[in-house]
């Protein structure tokens, strides 16, 4: 079982295409990582899986676990299992975060069917504790005036309660100082498990000495170019990008 | 508009009041008369549909039977900590409790026994100043009209903590309540108060309500009132604060219901120090309408207002808002906040808003600023990528939109109720 990107060509409704045939895909039990030049499609890529209105995908398939998501919306692509911990964060004045992933989950309940608010609480608890975040933040609302780092904890505060089959990160590691960081990628960790599959998109490698990954992706013009193991990432870091844009330009011999 | 609401029936609760309250009310009913109906070229009633004021079909609500209002006085529960619930159907006074003694001193009584039993307390605080945004023929209506209401004195140094409340309720076709609400705090001394105008049924009617605060020298006021009367109730309404030296009053109006809603708010800043805080949350939708003046009087040195009124319009819904702003030459180093916010839901609802200023003195901080948007897409995605639908995500914006108007308030009980009931408010949508 996986979630399968299959020749996926997706542009701005109306305009540009960023998206060129681009394959992947990422099994449950896996971490892959997206790395990219700035512009390569990265955050295209994130958006087009979670269903932002504002792109179209104009060839090529998404599969989770053989169903295309292509005709379903943002809501019900997330309710099937799906994750985007989101590079900007939204602020949602006057509603509080409680209440906001209170909400998240009473939508993945059958008709009149109600959260237990006692064994709601003790969840939530139990995983801000671990993502080290204060007990104010539940009355708070959601991402208002919070820092970057609070913001990104907050993502992943919200895909520990959601508990997706897959996940996308999309530059969670922007924002964050290095304290941060290592709670936010031990979040993410603690989530790894068989039945689980996540796609992190970074520009950094470094995000990837805490989420060790399977396997290395590079995302240049809107495909993946490239693809290796952990090292990859490594070598990208000392060499940047400039020798994969020279590999694919050098006609390729019979 | 015709004059054909008699003002001023001789009813057994009326023929009750004092000889000099009746006199007044006599003089006001003359006043109501003779003063000019409202014309749209009337700066306070630009923009207003002056149709809406056509109360020649209301007559003063007549009495329910015993039945009838006790079972009203069972639909009041409001917030639940309350240490006095008082219950009007139709301005008759269905029941009182207080379900602990109040502290000594501490009046909380029906206005009509108020006025025989402390006389000189109600002349010197009732109505003082009439409809300066320009219902002042309305004024005139209501005082000739009120038959009963709350009056609620604090002595000094008394600093209730929990909150008191009146229902008022309105019931049968084509009836005229005429709420009442007076609330005097004395020095250092502190209370909060919540109105509920609530309708009985879905008829006609007519809801023309006044209160006045009196916020003295550091003491704080807190008045909250919930307008959901039904969907074919015409509303006006006046609220008026005066506010001493280092005196801190805050009213919160929720407009939910009525067919045509006016609300006018004046705080006069009248002592060093003082403060008021005006903040309003309006549910519009249907064809409702919502017209609201505002005034923030600033007659002192080092006062501070800070007016936030937050509209949500749906389907053809209509708002107004005109608020002014006004600095006196004695009132240096003034703080003054005004802001509007609508959020439109529809095409085809309209709002308008009318922030202004007026400043005569130096060394103030005054801003003011009115925005209407619609609802951020980026938002709605948001909420849409963790599953929420897109009624759902619609509802939770909306709701913490206005929200933000309720966050301002200290008392969690309070605050928790006014939330329940705006949820409810929005539920349908």
């Amino acid at each position: 079982m996986s979630l399968i990107i299959k020749n996926l060509h997706a542009r701005v409704v109306g305009g540009q295409t960023i998206l060129n045939g681009l394959n992947l895909e990422i099994e449950k039990g896996r971490i892959h990582a997206v790395m990219g030049p700035n512009g390569s499609g990265k955050s295209t890529l994130s958006k087009v899986i979670a269903g932002h209105p504002d792109y179209e995908v104009t060839a090529g398939d998404i599969l989770m676990d053989g169903k295309s998501i292509l005709g379903m919306e943002p809501d019900a692509r997330s309710r099937a299992g799906l994750f985007l911990a989101f590079q900007y964060p939204m602020e949602i004045p006057g509603v509080s975060n409680a209440n906001f992933i209170r909400a998240a989950l009473s939508a993945r309940l059958a008709e009149g069917e109600e959260l237990e608010a006692t064994e709601y609480y003790a969840d939530l608890y139990e995983q801000m504790d671990r993502l080290e975040i204060p007990r104010n933040f539940t009355s708070r609302s959601v991402n208002d005036g919070f820092s970057g780092g609070e913001k990104k904890r907050n993502e992943v505060l919200q895909m520990a309660m959601l508990k997706p089959t897959y996940a996308i990160l999309d530059e969670t590691d922007s924002g964050l100082d290095i304290d941060a960081l290592k709670i936010v990628s031990a979040g993410v960790n603690a989530l790894r498990s068989p039945d689980f599959g996540a796609l992190v998109i970074t520009h950094y490698q470094r995000l990837l000495d805490y989420i060790t990954p399977d396997y290395v992706h590079v995302l240049v013009g809107g495909k993946i170019v490239h693809s290796g193991g952990p090292e990859l990432a490594l070598e990208l870091e000392s060499k940047g990008y400039d020798w994969i844009r020279e590999e694919m330009a050098e006609p390729a011999l019979a | 508009m015709s004059n054909a609401l008699l003002p001023f029936e001789p009813s057994p609760e009326s023929s009750l009041l004092p000889a000099w309250f009746r006199d007044q009310q006599h003089a006001a009913a003359r006043r109501y008369e003779s003063l000019p109906s409202p014309t749209r070229r009337d700066e306070f009633w630009r923009f207003t549909n002056l149709k809406a004021l056509d109360l020649q079909d209301f007559a003063p609500a007549r009495p329910l039977s015993k039945d009838a209002a006790q079972e009203l006085a069972e639909r009041s529960i409001g917030v639940e900590d309350s240490v006095a619930s008082l219950v009007f159907a139709n301005d008759c006074l269905v029941s009182i409790k207080t379900p602990a003694a109040l502290p000594k001193g501490v009046l909380v009584l029906p206005l009509a026994e108020a006025l025989d039993r402390h006389a000189d307390l109600v002349k010197d605080h009732f109505m003082r100043e009439e409809g300066v945004l320009g219902a002042e023929k309305f004024s005139a209506l209501h005082r000739s009209s009120i038959r009963n209401g709350t009056f609620v004195y604090v002595p000094k140094g008394i600093r209730i903590e929990a909150p008191l409340q009146t229902f008022h309720w309105l019931a049968g076709a084509s009836q005229a309540v005429f709420p009442h609400t007076l609330i005097i705090a004395e020095e250092n001394s502190a209370v909060t108060f919540l109105d509920w105008f609530q309708s009985a049924d879905n008829s006609r009617g007519l809801g023309c309500g006044v209160n006045d605060l009196w916020v003295s020298k550091n003491s704080t006021v807190r008045y909250l009132a919930v307008q959901q009367w039904g969907r074919e109730v015409t509303s006006l309404h006046s609220n008026t604060t005066q506010v001493a030296e280092g005196g801190s009053a805050t009213s919160l109006a929720m407009h939910l219901g009525g067919r045509f809603s006016r609300s006018e708010s004046v705080s006069h800043l009248n002592g060093q120090g003082g403060r008021s805080d005006m903040l309003a949350i309006t549910v519009s939708d249907g064809e409702q309408e919502f017209d609201q003046r505002t005034l923030q009087d600033h007659q002192a040195p080092h006062t501070g207002s800070d007016l936030l009124y937050k509209n949500a319009l749906y389907d053809t819904a209509k708002t107004i808002f005109s608020g002014l702003i006004r600095v006196g030459q004695q009132a240096h180093h003034t703080d003054a906040y005004q802001k509007v916010r609508n959020l439109v839901l529809s095409d085809e609802a309209e709002a308008n808003s009318m922030p202004g200023l007026e400043i005569l003195a130096d060394q103030v901080r005054c801003s003011h600023g009115a925005t209407t948007g619609e609802i951020n897409p980026e938002e709605l995605f948001y909420m849409q990528a963790r599953g929420i639908c897109k009624k759902d995500a619609y509802g939770l914006i909306t709701f913490g939109f206005l929200n933000e108007v309720l966050e301002r308030l200290a008392d969690d009980t309070v605050r928790a109720k006014l939330q329940s009931t705006l949820q409810a408010r929005l539920q349908g949508h």
